[in-house]
């Protein structure tokens, strides 16, 4: 069972996705529009990404590669991400993310940590999936990307 | 190495022994008397030198290709098993992974289960630890079993009922501070490092008093003088007096309170010497741009005084570290020659490459030289200064933040871990279980805050360019600095090598083999895929005249993150297909010990 931890930060994050957690690297207009079900949260051209895309990739690496494993493949203990999200909606994942899961009994030990607090995920909530996701669409492939501009 | 037959301890004898043994150099002689016996495997090194070499040899390389496992037990845990089991008396003693649960085995009766202990921790330790939550084992002395645990607890328990008997907490998870490390038992005393250079711990080793567990002494790796437990005139680095203010000099202003320098590998100890030797990890944070100066005495080979933890001598491999090469794998002590020359060496494969040849007594450097011709990121070690000559397309604070800095070899993981190697005193050769990849690094800013990583750089990991096989096993001759043979594994090997007077050495594979080489040549004789992938160290021991080969099976480690999906990275860096090749498709998760023997 997740534990739902009220914290502030979490709750302000869910209740408006994209807008809080959007003002990241890239600077572009966190609007509900991005939400929108066909858009896609990260730009790729020419196979570079957008920054707040590459700040995704970076965050990611300081945060979640440790478990989930380089570029989001998995590890040996925790799930491919690039997997997940072909299945895990955002609201799924950002509370994934947020209030974490444990799922510890005499078979698992397996704890996702709570990154409610955490200002490195929490800020840049949405470059974390918009680089998963264009990892898990196979729009980008393994490895650094390279920024557009590169 | 046949004195060694000779001491033959019961199980009551070591018991009786230790009911006597208040006075401290008791329990010290029980246990230096017990690892000579070749029959018992009575500490995680198989000996204070940390050589694991068995002078058992009813397996030789005529028979081994006829061993076959005799008997097997699941731990019940499904995570990275390093380290290996016990053998003291009749008794195995088995450790897992978080829960880190412990098992006494009797040997006299198929392993049945004598006791069992499991303590109680908070899970949420789980995610401070850096790299999966492995454990590398507990230590026999005194009649008890000391466990590290990995929310930093050191547990002693009665070897003969699993009782606890005491308990002190050695670091706070809060703050990023775990255990994977295993305990070494020096005379009265417990020798428990701490890990946690991925949360800007500042790294110790810490001395509790056997009996009760209160604190003997505490050395950090980096700070004040009097924290780091040195002597400005007689503590010598390169055979010089150190001076006042060696570490904080080496860094700017308070940053050495996070700094790192973790103390999560091995320990040895030399008797005639009463001196400790260890290494110490990586500078916190990965970014090297973050913290200007040598970062001393991060990544640091550290002789101590046994009693007082005193420094003797320190000698720091990698000034200012640029790629996470951390010092901590284990200090190998053997009298061998040096060119020529018969010294009390000590032969340390560190993780950036090069393999050091030290006088132990000392800390002078006699041998330097890349154990992978693969390693690039520095020409050569100046064996005046000590100092690697690093080349500055490879130097990573060159290059600094929000550059990709690539082709680096080896990776962060090393051309060696923490899986030990072994010394076979009848070759006079080192048998080292070793990494093959490389890597690109790009550093960036991060800050500060209480249990969050603290790391700073991205990395993408691939093999050489041009090759397709990720570890070797090789022999090394420590006099030479040079390679004898090499054998290619397709995976990093991650498992502890053993070597017998039978002529045989042991080591397992990311796959889940157990595999059989000929200590002459390096020509497989025999191999063996047990349920899972093995990072654990091989052990051998005699029972009721037979001689045992035992090893942990059990996939995980940094192995396990970075291997179990197939290493990404640049596409220019991969040779041929096969460099794909994805763990996942070989091994599952596992926990079984898988005991040998001959038919
Ligand atoms: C300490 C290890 C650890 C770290 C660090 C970690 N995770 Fe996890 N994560 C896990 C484990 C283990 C699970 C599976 C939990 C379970 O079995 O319920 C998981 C599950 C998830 C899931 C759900 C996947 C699914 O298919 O249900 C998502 C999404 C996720 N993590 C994202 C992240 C992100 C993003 C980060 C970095 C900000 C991160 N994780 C950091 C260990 C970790």
């Amino acid at each position: 069972m997740p534990k739902r931890l009220a914290l502030a930060a979490a709750v302000t994050l869910l209740a408006l996705p994209f807008s809080v957690a959007a003002s990241a690297a890239d600077g572009s207009a966190p609007t509900a529009t991005k939400v929108a079900a066909e858009a896609k949260p990260y730009k790729v051209e020419g196979g570079k990404v957008d920054p707040g895309t590459y700040n995704g990739y970076r965050r990611y690496g300081e945060s979640c590669m440790r478990c989930h494993g380089p570029d989001g493949a998995g590890s040996s203990y925790a799930p491919d991400l690039t997997d997940s999200l072909k299945h895990m909606d955002y609201d799924t994942f950002a509370e994934t993310v947020i209030n974490g899961r444990k799922n510890v009994n005499t078979a698992n030990n397996n704890v996702m940590p709570s990154f409610g607090t955490t200002e490195d995920v929490a800020n840049y909530l949405d470059d974390i999936y918009g680089y998963l996701k264009a990892r898990s669409d196979g729009a980008i492939g393994r490895g650094r990307p390279q920024r557009i501009g590169d | 190495m046949k004195q060694r037959k000779k001491v033959l301890l019961s199980w009551t004898a070591l018991v009786a022994a230790s009911l006597l043994s208040s006075h401290p150099s008791l329990a010290n002689d029980e246990l230096t008397k017990a690892s000579k016996d070749p029959k018992q495997w009575v500490m995680q090194a198989g000996d204070y030198a940390n050589q694991r070499y068995s002078s058992l040899k009813q397996i030789t390389t005529a028979n081994v290709k006829e061993l076959r496992p005799v008997w097997t037990f699941s731990t019940g845990v499904l995570r990275g098993h390093e380290g290996g089991p016990l053998v003291v008396g009749d008794v195995m003693y088995v450790h897992t992974p978080f829960p880190n649960v412990v098992y006494a085995l009797d040997l006299n009766n198929q392993g049945r289960i004598l006791w069992k202990y499991e303590p109680k921790q908070d899970p949420t330790v789980i995610p401070v630890m850096c790299c999966d939550t492995v454990n590398r084992g507990v230590a026999y002395g005194d009649g008890k079993i000391i466990l590290n645990q990995a929310d930093a607890n050191v547990v002693a328990l009665d070897a003969k009922t699993g009782k606890e008997l005491w308990k002190v907490a050695n670091g706070d998870p809060k703050k990023g501070e775990t255990m994977t490390g295993a305990p070494v038992i020096v005379k009265d005393k417990v020798l428990v490092g701490i890990s946690g250079g991925e949360f800007g711990v500042q790294g110790r080793m810490t001395a509790y008093n056997l009996k009760d567990g209160s604190v003997a002494w505490k050395a950090y790796s980096v700070g004040p003088d009097d924290q780091i437990l040195v002597d400005p005139q007689k503590t010598t680095s390169l055979g010089k007096p150190i001076g006042a203010n060696s570490s904080l000099s080496t860094w700017q202003g308070d940053q050495w309170k996070t700094g790192g320098g973790a103390t999560w590998g091995w320990t040895s100890y030399d008797p005639q010497l009463n001196l400790i030797y260890y290494g110490s990890g990586n500078p916190s944070t990965w970014n090297p741009k973050q913290r200007p100066g040598d970062n001393k005495w991060s990544m640091t080979i550290f002789a101590r005084d046994a009693d007082t933890g005193m420094a003797k001598w320190v000698y720091q491999m990698t000034p200012h570290d640029e790629w996470d090469y951390d010092g901590v794998n284990e200090m190998i002590l053997a009298d061998i020659k040096v060119k020529g020359t018969p010294v009390k060496a000590l032969v340390h494969f560190d993780r950036n490459g090069f393999a050091y040849t030290m006088n132990r007594e000392t800390g002078e450097l006699l041998v330097a030289e890349k154990y992978d011709p693969a390693v690039n990121w520095a020409t050569h070690v100046d064996m005046k200064t000590g100092r690697p000559e690093v080349v500055a397309q490879y130097s990573t604070d060159k290059n600094g933040e929000d550059h990709n800095t690539k082709g680096v070899c080896p990776a962060a993981l090393g051309s060696k871990d923490q899986q030990p190697a072994s010394y076979s005193p009848d070759t006079g050769l080192f048998y080292v279980p070793t990494n093959h990849v490389c890597m690109d690094y790009e550093p960036f800013k991060v800050s500060y805050t209480a249990g969050q990583p603290y790391v700073g750089a991205t990395l993408s990991m691939f093999p050489p360019k041009g090759e397709n096989h990720l570890g070797n096993f090789i022999a090394w001759d420590a006099s030479t600095g040079k390679i004898v043979w090499s054998d290619k594994e397709t995976f990093s090997v991650w498992s502890g090598a053993l070597t017998t007077a039978g002529g045989v050495a042991f080591y397992g594979t990311l796959e889940g083999y157990l595999k059989a080489v000929d200590m002459k040549t390096g020509k497989e004789l025999y191999k063996f895929k047990t349920p899972s992938g093995i990072i654990g160290n091989v052990t051998t021991y005699e029972h009721g005249g037979k001689q045992y080969i035992a090893v942990l099976s059990g996939v995980g480690g940094w192995a396990g993150i970075g291997m179990a999906a197939g290493l990404g990275g640049d596409t220019d860096g991969l040779g041929a297909v096969g460099a794909y090749k994805q763990l996942a498709n070989y091994t599952q998760l596992g926990g079984v010990l898988t005991v040998f023997a001959l038919p």
